[in-house]
Formats: structure tokens, sequence, C-alpha cells
């Protein structure tokens, strides 16, 4: 297992470093915005992770409200919180585009607020499992996940909906939106690198996670003993 | 140019302070279950 997470660790970081240098030197310059719209594709990549995460928290979720095991519990913390990381590296990217593009640091349109929205939902779901002292901890956060994650589609489809200063979407968004087609290689290298980097970060939160519940199952058969 | 840096650096100060942050509970963790043992 040990051996296993080894190799995968380095090949998501010969991922990584592929990505980088495929973004900031294959990458062709845009003709606006020049060099900055490279940001695009650390900004796109981890977009589509952090959905990915919180997508795996909603499924993990409902099967913790259907089993109630420790298992599930741990993919829905894990999950969370790396989405929580990638979501925060989404909003700095964001702001650092925005700014010498837009002009401005933030603007409240529909994708950004709704953005922000999902940050503070998974947010408080992690301040929740953190600081609650009840056993109904998991119980609670699994259910605060599953009402939360009604914000992520709507995140997704918010610039297809509404008019906002955020740029038209990449995938399926119509007429006059996408990529010139020498711009993809790079987005796809990096979103594979950040699924990658994603999933090795939440198994290595799962673990600490599952060892987190076997020390407290311990301390409270200790008790009981005594 | 230093937006773009700016970016990418600041993107892998999150990753490695996350890295880090889960470092420092796997330690943690370790002490506890000597504690109990």
């Amino acid at each position: 297992m040990k051996n296993k997470t080894t190799i995968f660790a380095v090949l998501t970081l010969a991922l990584l470093s592929w990505g980088l240098y495929q973004g900031l030197e294959v990458a062709p310059t845009e003709s606006t915005m020049g060099d900055v719209q490279r940001i695009f594709y650390y900004h796109f990549g981890s977009a589509m992770t952090a959905f990915a995460c919180f997508f795996a928290n909603f499924i993990a979720s409902l099967v913790y409200l259907a089993r109630r095991d420790g298992k599930s519990d741990a993919v829905a913390a894990a999950s969370a919180e790396v989405g929580v990381v990638f979501c925060t590296t989404v909003l700095i990217q964001g702001m650092l585009w925005a700014k010498p593009v837009w002009g401005i640091w933030w603007t409240w349109d529909a994708r950004l607020t709704t953005t922000l929205v999902m940050w503070l939902i998974y947010i408080s779901y992690l301040v929740l499992r953190r600081f609650s002292t009840s056993g109904q901890a998991p119980l609670m956060a699994a259910v605060l996940a599953v009402f939360g994650f009604v914000d992520v589609p709507l995140v997704y489809v918010s610039n297809r909906i509404f008019r906002t200063q955020h740029p038209q979407p990449v995938i399926g968004g119509g007429e006059g939106s996408g990529l010139d087609p020498s711009m993809w290689p790079p987005v796809l290298w990096n979103w594979l690198a950040f699924t990658c980097f994603a999933l090795l970060l939440i198994a290595l939160r799962y673990q600490l996670e599952r060892a987190r519940q076997r020390l407290d199952e311990q301390t409270v058969e200790g008790a009981a003993a005594r | 140019m230093k937006f773009l840096y700016a970016a990418y650096i600041l993107t892998w100060v999150v990753h490695i302070g996350y890295l880090l942050s889960l470092g420092q509970r796997v330690k943690r963790l370790r002490e506890e279950f000597e504690e109990k043992k």
C-alpha cells in the first residue's frame, strides 16, 4: 500500500511539473490579455478539482446517512477539506487574474459570489466537524453537506444562466465561447495533474481520519472498561 | 508577469501549507497513540 502511494505520488509530481511547463512555456500567449491569461491553466484545473471533491463529499455524506459507517464519514471529511484547499486557490488565482484584466480584485457577479458562498459553506462544514463536541457531529456534518451541495451546480451554471463579468464557459458555452485548440493540452494536463494531486491528498487525509476514529474508539472502550 | 507568478506561487504556498498541516496532524496523532500505550 505504501509503495503504491509512493509510486502514485511520484507520478503526480511528474504530472504537476509537466502541467507547469505546459502552462508557462508550451501554451501560446493570448493576444489581448498576454501572459496573465496563463493563470487560467491553474484556475480551471483547480476549479474542476474542487467541484469533484465536493461531489465526492456529497456522495460520501449520502452513504454515511444510509449506513452510518466510519469509512464514508472519513471520505466525506477528507474530500471536503481537500475541496476547500482547491477552492481557496481558485479564489486567489481569480483575484490575481481579475486585477490586471478588469482593474479590480473582486466584483459581486453571480459566478464569483456563488463560488465565495460555496467556499463559506464548506468552511462551515469543517468548522462544525472540528469544534462540535456532540457525538452527532458526523451526522450533522453529513446533513449540512447534502444541503450545502446545492450551491455547487449553481456555481457551475451561474455564468450560463446569468449575465456575468466572469468569462463565458470553456465547455458547452455556446457560440463565441470556448478555447483555441492549441490551449487545450495545457488545460487538460493541468486538470489531470490537479485531479491526481487531490486524490493523493484525499488518500492521506482519509488515512489520518481513520486513525483518529480508531483512537477515539480506543478512548471510549478504555473509559467503558474502567 | 508579476500577477502570473504570484498566482502560481500562492497556489503552491496553499498546497504546501496544507501538506505541512497534514504532517503536523499525523505527528500529533502518533504522540496520542504513544500516550495511550
